[in-house]
């Protein structure tokens, strides 16, 4: 059990504590292709589940990124700056986008685990 | 995309190759496309730079104008100087709109006789309407459905074309020929849409996805799809039609009047001429231009582009990520008196103003063979 759990537009989050770090999930970064920036918001936002908290671009296009739980960001990936293509390489790992303290850890319970959104992501097609 | 969704589209003869290779496909101008292949378009790009991009072209509209007065007929339409092409030599130009806007941009070949004409897949329909109605005298218009087009782009696209048809050695930039390879009829021209060296090859549909086969098994060459033939001709500085060019800009504004014909520019005779020796007279009253974001973050078609008291003064009208540049880079309109190279502008991207410089275009110098 990897303990990380999905979001319905392709976010994952994986809670320590009362912390949850976020980012894109694999088919996420397949389905955009080579990630060449990253936009992170500001550390001490607030966020609402499904807002916009981040925006991730390929060379064909800008796609935002949602918060898959609400919280306040307490901490960003500063390394995607420099290397936007961890996203691609590491995307549940290195590829982490932010860090938020959960401000309502029940709405966990509305996300997918890895074998749910396994057979979610099989019933969209190749697209 | 669903098999649904591709399963309402036009296929090109080649369709089956990408499939089998993993592409993922788009729809584009009708027609179901490769957007990339698995290696991607960061690979994609860089590999038509550095080696060989083998690009499905077939979309495209390919006709041919016959008959004693085709060359007055068409110099009726455009405003290049198509009388002063030789055999076997090609030219840009535009079909131009009778209050000077662009219909459509197009490549014209002298060739066999005739002129053979390649146009943008989603202006294809309009272009043929276009000719039918205005074309006058002795000139007979084909389409040339039944024929698809491949390009084979990048450094080493003459060592591996020459391995097939030796003879395409000889072409120079803009020039073309007919070759048989493998018995194949093609027609072979030194051009492209990416800023290298590279061919674009004509041959009949039936034939092209055993050809194109035979050039994807060369070890330099790998496949490449519409998502890095944008980034490659965006960083050519080269115009997209529907985007850098339409109905409402001018050659003139696009930067293209090196496309326009000295006895054309003199004589006049094509639609919107008035319009357009003013603005070559006198000057545009806006121009494209190329512009390099200082940051990293790319600026998208459509983005606002400011001046230094924060006044809108034009818009980007294609942008993204330049593999090769190694950053974003961009092309738009700006008011013609900013539109010069090394100009700080800014880019309100995302409701924020990014600093961005006007920059001269190409992003990446061509490297067209000039014998």
């Amino acid at each position: 059990m990897s303990g990380l759990k999905y979001s319905k537009d392709h976010e994952w989050v994986r809670v320590d504590g009362d912390v949850g770090t976020v980012g894109i999930s694999d088919y996420a970064q397949e389905q955009l292709g080579d990630v060449v920036y990253v936009e992170l918001p500001e550390v001490g936002r607030t966020v609402a589940q499904n807002e916009e908290a981040a925006v991730v671009e390929s060379v064909k296009a800008a796609s935002e990124v949602y918060a898959p739980v609400s919280g306040e960001i307490v901490e960003v990936n500063q390394a995607l700056e420099d290397d936007p293509a961890l996203v691609n390489g590491d995307p549940t790992g290195a590829g982490w986008f932010l860090k938020l303290r959960l401000s309502a850890p029940g709405e966990l319970d509305g996300l997918m685990d890895e074998a749910a959104y396994a057979d979610y992501v099989s019933g969209l097609g190749d697209d | 995309m669903s098999d649904d969704a591709v399963a309402d589209l036009a296929r090109t003869p080649l369709y089956d190759e990408h499939r089998a290779l993993g592409a993922t496909l788009v729809g584009f101008a009708g027609y179901a496309m490769p957007v990339r292949y698995p290696a991607g378009i960061m690979a994609e790009h860089t590999h038509a730079r550095t080696a060989a991009g083998l690009f499905d072209v077939s979309h495209m509209g390919q006709m041919r104008l016959t008959g004693a007065d085709a060359v007055a007929a068409l110099e009726r339409l455009v405003p290049g100087d198509i009388a002063g092409l030789a055999s076997g030599s090609m030219r840009y130009t535009q079909f131009t709109s009778d209050d000077g806007g662009i219909l459509d941009d197009l490549i014209v070949t002298r060739i066999d006789g005739g002129l053979l004409l390649v146009v943008n897949a989603a202006c294809k329909e309009a272009d043929l309407r276009h000719l039918n109605e205005r074309l006058e005298g002795d000139v007979a218009l084909e389409e040339l459905a039944e024929r698809a087009l491949i390009a084979l782009q990048g450094p080493k696209a003459a060592a591996v074309l020459g391995r097939h048809a030796p003879a395409c050695a000889k072409l120079g930039f803009m020039t073309a020929g007919r070759f048989t390879i493998g018995g194949t009829d093609a027609l072979i021209s030194r051009s492209g849409y990416t800023g290298e060296d590279g061919f674009e090859i004509s041959l009949p549909a039936d034939e092209t996805a055993a050809f194109w086969r035979q050039l994807a098994a060369e070890p330099e060459v790998e496949p490449v799809g519409l998502g890095a033939r944008d980034s490659l001709r965006l960083e050519a500085g080269l115009c997209l039609y529907g985007h850098d060019i339409d109905e409402t800009t001018s050659p003139v504004e696009a930067g293209l009047a090196w496309s326009i014909g000295k006895r054309r520019r003199a004589e006049g005779g094509f639609p919107g001429a008035e319009r357009i020796r003013r603005e070559l007279a006198d000057g545009p009253r806006r121009r494209r231009v190329g512009i390099r974001p200082d940051g990293r973050a790319p600026a998208r078609e459509g983005t606002s582009v400011l001046d230094a008291e924060g006044t809108t003064i034009g818009a980007v009208t294609s942008g993204g990520f330049g593999p090769t540049v190694g950053g974003p880079v961009a092309m738009g309109y700006v008011a013609a008196e900013a539109a010069e190279a090394g100009r700080p502008v800014s880019l309100l991207v995302r409701d924020k103003p990014r600093p961005a410089t006007i920059v001269k275009l190409p992003f990446v110098p061509h490297s067209y063979h000039r014998p």
